[in-house]
């Protein structure tokens, strides 16, 4: 079993009355890639900030090993950041920003030299010691962020959106190598983002939250096919949320038919809200299904067609790499395992 | 083409109240009055390197230094209380600091003598508690004591506005990265107020060195400075030729003085002037 290198127990905080977090209890795995997923306001930054030092927590702890460094300040703390918006020192070179770390530890200047050399070609900016830092791409300087950070060898790495203003091209290659760094350097990665697909293609464990709260721990894989509740399943990837009545296990109503289902444990024709990804969903010809609609929307995505179904009063969202013609009939099919079965959760 | 027409007004000032009061400095800086008219010369250039001159040029300097490395120690820690984050009443604290600059300048000059003089308010608060009066005024503490009074405001608040200016992030990567608060001010806040820290020293220096009323008023004129050399040659001398040669070289050693300090402004956003 991994050790946990991170525990945080039962941290709260409020900023001005707000509450930014409530009761989080989270451990964090040597050597994992744990990101901390949610929407803005959800208190993932607010989470790594208290891990790195930046905020104290209200109430609760947080355990490094084992040892409690609640009130340890930043800089005697085995973590290092990436920051935002790279808060590179615009004052000093490429160098200088990258030994700054190393300096305040007096090392030998050679030892020095050498490590940025080294960490320069970790992240393929060889030869850009002596530039300087506004002369780069917003990219180089991502990876001056980054080699700043890694150079002092934490045993976290604490990333808060690291690639948030990067483009898309840039932003996936970006996310390939990251993981790819994690793997060869063997250090704990914790990672805030907003952008669940880069959640799920990088991550060994997903957090979720929501307004302050964790809402699902869990592998990427799980977490896209066995959502806890509405908001993850909604959150992750896209979802047809309906409601349904559970008649008895095994067996769900929605849309007005019946549909074998793998989930159980319920009371008898209790209220639920059912999930079913656009992608789980086949078109088939009216007379093949329970459900018929007639297609209203068709959109082309590239990889697949995304079709908005009408049936009664729902819209189904499918996604599928056949296409039926608008104002075409159709019927969908709806697996037992593609029905996701969750406890209705009380609007407050 | 229509920016070239909307300079044209200025240009005309510029040349009006600018280029042509120093060529006309210029043209008597280079002669001399003989019986014959004016006569080209370098003579006015020769005599400012006479001992005398030199010594007023040299104290001049001196005091203006020592106002400015005064003004720089109290500014500084000003500016950083004021630009600091927990600081709730800034904007209260700023405005009482610029206050005073709205009062006139003599005015606060001449409220300096009436505390200092030998039957002032402090002499006789000192005579209240027993104390034998003190000589304040009319001796160069009282006039550097002027001049910190006067351009203090000149150095905290261009540093207080650059020092406004740091992202905060920088300060926590600093921390981050094994900075406790003192590495962190030296080695990130410090050359980043840099830019202020310059402008500031070029805004208490130049009229430091170059002020008359100061010295007049809280050096009762013993301590003669090029300022007030300047303002004798002209108005009781008589001698604008000499008077126009020690403007030209003070100004020629505050460009000189200006450049070297602009080459530490990189960013270029002080009062650097290139």
């Amino acid at each position: 079993m991994a050790q946990n290198i991170i525990h945080l127990v039962n941290v709260s905080k409020n900023y001005n009355g707000t509450e930014a977090l409530r009761n989080i209890n989270l451990y964090i795995r040597k050597n994992e890639f744990l990101t901390l997923l949610g929407p803005s306001g959800c208190g993932k930054t607010t989470t790594l900030r208290i891990i790195g030092g930046f905020e104290e927590p209200d109430s609760g702890e947080v355990l490094f090993n084992g040892v409690n460094i609640t009130s340890v300040p930043p800089y005697k703390r085995k973590v290092n950041t990436v920051f935002q918006k790279y808060a590179l020192f615009p004052h000093l070179d490429v160098f200088e920003n990258i030994a700054f770390g190393l300096k305040i530890k007096k090392m030998d200047k050679k030892l020095i030299a050498e490590k940025v050399h080294n960490i320069l070609e970790l992240v393929n900016l060889s030869g850009y010691e002596r530039r300087e830092i506004d002369s780069l791409s917003g990219g180089q300087q991502q990876r001056v962020a980054i080699a700043r950070a890694l150079v002092n060898e934490p045993e976290v790495l604490l990333l808060d959106e690291p690639l948030g203003a990067l483009d898309l091209k840039l932003r996936q290659e970006m996310q390939i190598e990251l993981k790819n760094m994690q793997q060869r350097l063997g250090i704990t990665f914790v990672y805030v983002t907003h952008d669940q697909e880069e959640a799920l293609s990088m991550s060994d464990t997903i957090v979720v939250m929501k307004e302050g709260t964790i809402q699902q721990i869990g592998t990427p894989t799980d977490i896209y096919n066995e959502p806890k509740n509405p908001f993850v399943a909604d959150f992750i990837g896209e979802s047809n949320i309906v409601s349904g009545i559970m008649l008895r296990d095994y067996f769900v109503q929605f849309a007005g038919a019946t549909f074998d289902c793998v989930d159980r444990g319920f009371e008898e024709n209790e209220p639920v809200d059912v999930v079913i990804r656009p992608e789980d969903i086949q078109v088939v010809s009216p007379a093949e299904s329970k459900l018929q609609g007639e297609v209203i929307a068709v959109t082309f995505k590239g990889v697949h067609y995304e079709m908005i179904v009408q049936n009664n009063s729902t819209r189904w969202k499918i996604q599928s790499t056949s296409m039926a013609p608008v104002g075409s009939k159709v019927g969908l099919q709806i697996l037992p395992d593609a029905i996701h079965i969750m406890k209705r959760v009380t609007a407050k | 083409m229509k920016s070239k027409w909307l300079s044209f007004p200025y240009l005309v000032w510029m040349l009006i109240f600018i280029f042509i009061p120093l060529l006309l400095v210029l043209y008597f800086s280079l002669t001399i009055r003989t019986p014959d008219g004016l006569v080209f010369s370098f003579d006015n250039f020769r005599r400012f390197f006479e001992p005398i001159y030199l010594k007023v040029f040299l104290r001049s300097v001196y005091l203006a230094l020592i106002s400015t490395v005064i003004c720089l120690a109290l500014g500084y820690p000003m500016a950083m209380i004021l630009a600091g984050n927990n600081f709730k009443r800034k904007n209260v604290m700023v405005f009482l600091f610029v206050v005073p600059m709205w009062m006139n300048f003599l005015l606060r000059t001449y409220a300096w003598m009436t505390l200092l003089e030998r039957q002032g308010l402090l002499n006789t608060f000192l005579t209240f508690l027993g104390l034998p009066p003190l000589n304040l005024l009319y001796t160069q503490e009282a006039v550097v004591l002027g001049m910190v009074y006067n351009f203090l405001p000149f150095m905290v608040l261009p540093i207080y506005s650059v020092l406004r200016k740091i992202d905060r992030q920088l300060i926590e990567a600093a921390a981050d990265l094994g900075a406790d608060q003192m590495t962190i001010f030296r080695r990130v806040i410090f050359p980043l107020s840099l830019p202020g820290v310059m402008s500031g020293i070029t805004m208490v220096f130049m009229p430091a060195v170059t002020t008359f009323v100061i010295s007049r008023l809280l050096g009762g004129g013993q301590f003669t400075l090029i300022g007030n050399l300047i303002e004798q040659q002209f108005l009781f001398v008589g001698d604008w030729h000499f008077g126009s040669a020690i403007s030209m070289v003070m100004m020629v050693i505050i460009l000189l003085s200006m450049g070297v300090l602009s080459r530490y402004d990189k960013e270029h956003e002080g009062g650097g002037l290139w």
